[in-house]
């Protein structure tokens, strides 16, 4: 179950010709791949793609009618490999993940797919992380594409021509035998916007009909001799294929402009930006009217010679709007006219920063220096409107420091901070241990309060991150990994790795019964059940499977007791071989989605049903928030001291408080102070309670009244 | 329109994860797209669902002039510094961080923004006071904008039993920005159709502070809730003795410590103020004897666990809780505290000789370590919970003969004496020293570290004089002791100013 559910808009999955689809950019693109008639869909969960996974998974019902099977990949290379099925069968088929970290993780597949080549349409649609709000390192997909020769589609940011895109991709896949990578960024994955939509198409050649007719065709497996065969055809056949068919159907555009001493080249999802600052210089309308002539790239991989130079040819400059580096775009338009004699200036990172997103600021910047190279008379328009006013600097200027960041972290009760709070604490007796992290939510751990963990070296790779430190020492290394890095690569790669050489480090595998960071979906070890899917398998077992001796598995994170002293004793037991601590529970984001309805019902149905949540008693707080401090959670906030002899803000405890507890384990286990307290609210309380209520009331009042005579 | 160039609102909404940025910017594209107009937004949501910051970007455009143009628009992904219209924030340090992205624009920008504070981590886990100064970040919002909309949205979603985002959508749509009515824009609540008329309400207020109907909600200030009012037995006429400026803080340390103790306490508090309003007489401010009078007050009403039992065991406490846990009728309430005393603290509260027996008698001691080993929750709303901390209130009678007592005032006592020997030498450096207090405060190993960071810097007063500006370098390295619970910063401090 994940997250987000998507059960309302998978209804327009089933629009048809001439309906017109309203949503997200991802949703649509469910949509293309149904009216593309795909056979078969996978992928792996992570932003910015996570909804297209969760829109398939609701979607399911609707798949298995048109004959669609999907599939929640265990990784990207499962993924990709699973693209296989086109390679012998005339099967369209697409999977997505992110990129490009999910690149990375995929790339064996993909090379092995491409060097093969398919017969199906093989699409692989991957969300481009770069730029504000990326959670992984800043590359390009785009070397990808270059290095295996897979054709890269970068369609201008607006949902019918990503809907085009998907539709042509495949019968550009087709037409060359060769994959296709539609390449989406984080925007264009979540842009909101409307297109007109075609019947879905269910595949004529099905999943069924391969299984029961197999065929095989030894020159599409990656063996020598075939291989060798394989990069001849890329270049003899399908490149030019491919050239033929982007050509023939116009994926590139070029838009006409009457300064036509000059030109911009730009990638297809550089274009709305591009325009605004064409609009806001005024040389182009808010439709789209360039007075600049425009040559778009909705193929960004293969470049065709013949369109650059055609497009340059005549001009005295032209400008490459290229998002990240290195520059490849730009490197292949010089080699074109060279080779071509074409003499016309070709300008890119020169004007444009060679690093970072593309803000319609960068760009307004970059197209500024190059009209002003060379039409300054329409050169004016690219000041900053607000450039020189006094009061936006002195309101700057007062700003400074002032605005912190606010990165994200882990949210109210979220179960993984009491396992930071224990290692904390457990620093505290034993010092400080190199600790190995993972990709997932537990990463935040690097941030404040907890500032804990030394590298991430990818999914999964939380132990292979510590497998140097493998050596007689006084300290053992501390590897963090979640539930889904654990099943994704982690099982392999860290545990069992550290199994074989003999590590004897410590290994904590997060579960919180999902694959939480990307949105909740739902993993092997999920502890619900799955109507579609297998869950409920043990992560302990899967360790001692592989060979791991010592393990534990922890089933209340929040127990901080059990927590520090089990981490203790990881880090301190005579036992040779890798300590695994598995540490369970549900993710609070999640279980909060599934709990609270029902919670909520039972109220409602007149049922006793008790709730807890903190507090912090303001008379007795000092103001040290030691507490916040070993926990971070959103719900422990400051507030003015309501003291008038204290200055320093008081800690308080905001009504989103979920009532996990940790704060009264932390005072405990930490010693802090005696300012916590627990409420707990019974909502229709029996005869039982009622009674029992006011006779304590009674007593109480009566001992209050004594104390403190003096109250009126 | 037709001289005009056909051109798209820009708007941003600023939110952090559970804020509702994300409907509220699904009822503006709603909105838009009822009201005839071509809408596209983009966001960037991942981090969002983790508490971080995010920006919702949208434009809305007129489908009437695109049909004439027979093109639809090419809208932006992005927003551009100086080229948006509205910007919507959900908190005022949001909306600082708007106007520190350019996106808040004196020639265009309407901001609509709510002025609470959701705190930063790192102002939460300052050992002090790290807060950001609110009124700088308000001030600075104003001068950036073209149009500046800002109140209390918060309250105003709490007071209707409704979120957030329902006062932003009020308020944008109040500040008459957008060229929709206010019916189309409760038109688009009712579309929605959850939660409809808490959303409306919240809505409505919204709408009558923007559009300058109504009044915002005022601003519960600090020290609005104050402790038990116990009719001072004020033993001399305060106001002869002490200057007009630190008379509210005498005042309420008087009250404080009769609370506390009793009349001869608050006497003795008194007592121990005279000479330094002696020395104070030539300072028409007042501030040593203001800031003695505070600390010293907290000082002597210091936190043991009489004092905390006493406090958790009030009605005014239980009402409070009441207050802050929603508590409706037909619902109970129980209250457990959690706490942890240990031997030293129990030895500490108890009459001197017990106490020391307990450190001293070895079987003693072991025993009341192991029962003290885990940490207790007590509920005090059960008969059995409110007995065991009534009994330990009981015994403040006793509290004079504990040891702590003698050695809080011992503490208090030198701390005084350093205040009246270094006032008329260096006043400035007397008030930092008053001022170090500070830095003795919370239970357990935090007061252990805060005290200890106390002596060390009264250790440094000596070679402090020598300094070009004592009184500098003394807040500079209060400062840095309480920049972390490590001490590595106070350290460097020392470091830096030569003094290891």
């Amino acid at each position: 179950m994940a997250e987000r559910s998507f059960h309302e808009e998978v209804k327009s999955l089933y629009l048809g010709d001439g309906d017109e689809f309203a949503g997200e950019g991802i949703l649509a693109i469910t949509k293309a791949l149904l009216q593309s008639g795909v056979s078969y869909v996978a992928g792996y969960q992570g932003a910015p793609i996570s909804h297209l996974m969760d829109v398939l998974s609701d979607a399911n019902d609707i798949l298995e009618e048109l004959g669609v099977h999907f599939e929640s990949s265990a990784s990207e290379a499962t993924a990709a490999a699973t693209l296989a099925a086109s390679v012998n069968y005339p099967l369209r088929g697409a999977v997505t993940f992110k990129a490009p970290v999910g690149t990375n993780v995929a790339s064996d597949a993909l090379a092995n797919l491409a060097s093969g080549g398919v017969k199906g349409g093989a699409m692989i649609i991957v969300g481009e992380d770069y730029g504000e709000g990326s959670s992984i390192m800043q590359e390009r997909s785009h070397a990808y594409a270059m290095k295996s020769q897979i054709w890269l589609l970068d369609p201008r940011p607006n949902l019918p021509k990503i809907v085009e895109m998907v539709e042509k991709g495949f019968e550009l896949s087709e037409a060359s035998n060769t994959p296709v990578m539609l390449e989406v960024r984080i925007r264009a994955c979540h842009v909101y916007g409307r297109f007109k939509t075609k019947t879905n198409i269910r595949p004529n050649f099905t999943l069924r009909d391969a299984m029961e007719n197999p065929t095989r065709d030894v020159n599409r497996i990656v063996l020598p001799p075939a291989s060798y065969l394989h990069e001849k055809e890329k270049i003899e056949k399908r490149w030019p294929a491919a050239v033929k068919y982007i050509q023939d159907h116009k994926l590139n555009e070029f838009f006409d402009g009457d300064l036509s001493e000059i030109g911009i080249v730009m990638q297809g999802g550089m274009y709305n930006n591009t325009l605004r600052a064409l609009e806001l210089a005024g040389i182009a309308d808010a439709y789209g009217n360039s007075r600049v002539p425009l040559y778009v790239l909705n193929v960004a991989y293969p470049l065709i010679d013949e369109e650059f130079v055609r497009f340059a040819a005549g001009k005295k400059a032209i400008l490459i709007v290229e998002e990240g580096q290195p520059e490849f775009i730009e490197q292949a338009a010089n080699t074109y006219l060279r080779r071509a004699d074409v003499q016309t200036k070709i300008h890119g990172k020169d004007m444009l920063p060679m690093a970072g997103e593309y803000t319609g600021a960068v760009l307004r910047e970059g197209l500024g220096k190059f009209v002003r190279a060379y039409e300054p008379r329409f050169a004016g328009g690219f000041g900053s409107a607000s450039e020189g006013d006094n009061r936006l600097k002195a309101a700057v200027a007062a700003l400074d420091g002032k605005v912190h960041g606010r990165p994200p972290s882990f949210c109210t009760g979220c179960p993984e901070r009491p396992i930071f709070t224990a290692m904390k604490l457990v620093e505290r007796e034993l010092g400080p241990h190199h600790v190995s992290c993972d990709i997932g939510c537990h990463l935040f751990s690097i941030l404040p309060p907890f500032n804990i963990g030394a590298t991430t070296m990818g999914y999964g790779l939380g132990g292979a991150g510590a497998a140097a430190f493998n050596t007689k020492s006084g300290k053992r290394t501390i590897a963090v990994m979640g539930d889904g890095g654990f099943w994704h690569n982690g099982l392999a790669s860290s545990v069992g790795n550290a199994v074989f050489n003999k590590s004897d480090n410590v290994i904590i595998v997060v579960d919180n019964g999902y694959s939480a960071a990307t949105g909740g979906q739902d993993i092997l070890s999920s502890h619900n059940p799955n109507k579609i899917r297998s869950t409920q398998n043990s992560i302990e077992k899967a360790v001692r499977g592989v060979g791991v001796q010592w393990a534990r598995t922890l089933t209340r994170t929040y127990d901080l007791k059990a927590m520090t002293s089990t981490l203790r004793e990881a880090l301190t037991t005579k036992e040779k071989g890798p300590k695994v601590i598995v540490a369970q529970s549900e993710c609070m984001l999640n279980k909060q989605r599934r709990v609270r309805p029902l919670m909520n019902k039972a109220i409602k149905d007149g049922q006793r049903v008790v709730r807890e949540r903190f507090g912090v008693d303001s008379d007795t707080c000092t103001g040290d928030h030691s507490c916040i401090r070993l926990s971070g959670c959103p719900s422990l906030t400051i507030a003015p001291n309501p003291d008038p002899l204290r200055k320093d803000p008081v800690t308080k405890v905001i009504d989103s408080c979920v009532g996990c507890g940790l704060c009264g384990e932390v005072s405990h286990a930490a010693v802090l102070c005696p300012s916590f307290y627990k409420a707990s609210i019974i909502n229709n309380p029996t005869r039982w309670d009622r009674f029992k209520h006011r006779v304590q009331t009674a007593v109480i009042s009566y001992l209050q009244r004594r104390l403190t005579p003096a109250a009126a | 329109m037709a001289e005009q160039p056909a051109r798209s609102i820009r708007l941003a909404i600023l939110a952090m994860g559970g804020e509702g940025g994300g409907v509220l910017a699904d009822w503006i594209i709603d909105l838009a797209e009822h009201a005839g107009f071509i809408a596209q937004t983009t966001s960037v949501p991942g981090v969002a669902q983790r508490t971080g910051a995010t920006i919702y970007y949208l434009e809305l455009f007129e489908r009437a002039a695109s049909d004439a143009a027979r093109r639809p628009p090419v809208l932006a992904m992005t927003p551009i510094p100086g080229d948006v219209d509205i910007v919507v924030a959900s908190e005022l340090m949001e909306a600082g961080r708007a106007v520190q992205r350019g996106i808040v624009t004196p020639d265009r920008t309407t901001l609509v923004t709510s002025t609470h504070r959701v705190f930063a981590m790192t102002e939460k886990i300052a050992l002090g006071d790290g807060r950001s100064d609110a009124p700088a970040l308000f001030d600075a919002c104003r001068t950036a904008a073209h149009r500046f909309v800002a109140f209390d949205m918060a309250a105003i979603a709490q007071k209707s039993g409704s979120v957030i985002s329902a006062a932003m959508f009020g308020a944008l749509a109040g500040s008459g920005a957008l060229p929709f009515s206010r019916e189309q824009f409760e038109q688009t609540i009712e579309r929605g159709g959850v939660g409809v008329s808490a959303s409306k309400r919240a809505f409505g207020m919204g709408y009558d502070v923007a559009s300058g109907k109504a009044e915002p909600e005022p601003v519960s200030a600090p020290g609005a809730v104050v402790a038990p009012t116990l009719a001072p037995p004020s033993p001399t006429d305060l106001d002869a003795l002490f200057p007009a400026p630190a008379l509210a803080t005498i005042r309420t340390g008087v009250e404080r410590l009769t609370d506390y103790q009793d009349a001869a306490y608050a006497r003795l508090y008194i007592e121990r103020l005279k000479p330094i309003a002696q020395i104070d007489r030539s300072q028409s401010g007042a501030e040593l004897l203001t800031e003695t009078a505070r600390h010293l007050a907290l000082g002597m009403a210091y936190e043991d666990t009489i004092r905390v039992a006493e406090l958790k065991t009030r009605p005014s406490r239980f009402d409070r809780v009441r207050d802050e846990a929603q508590v409706k009728d037909g619902q109970i309430l129980q209250i457990s505290e959690y706490l942890h005393p240990r031997l030293q603290e129990i030895a500490e509260t108890v009459p001197a000789p017990l106490g020391r027996m307990m450190l001293n008698v070895k079987p003693l001691r072991w025993l009341i370590e192991k029962t003290t080993a885990k940490g207790r929750v007590v509920t005090t709303t059960s008969i059995r919970g409110f007995l065991l901390l009534y009994a330990v209130a009981r015994l403040k009678p006793w509290r004079r003969k504990s040891m702590r007592f003698a050695e809080e005032q011992k503490h208090l006592e030198a701390w005084l004496a350093a205040l009246r020997d270094l006032a008329p030498r260096d006043y400035a450096l007397a008030l930092e020293l008053a001022e170090c207090r500070n830095l003795v405060k919370g239970y357990g190993d935090t007061h252990v570290r805060g005290r200890a960071n106390y002596e060390r810097l009264v250790g440094l007063i000596d070679r402090l004089l020598g300094l070009q500006q004592p009184a500098k370098a003394l807040a500079e390295l209060r400062s840095a002791a309480l920049a972390d619970d490590t001490g590595a910063r106070l350290d460097a401090a020392v470091a830096k100013l030569g003094l290891n």
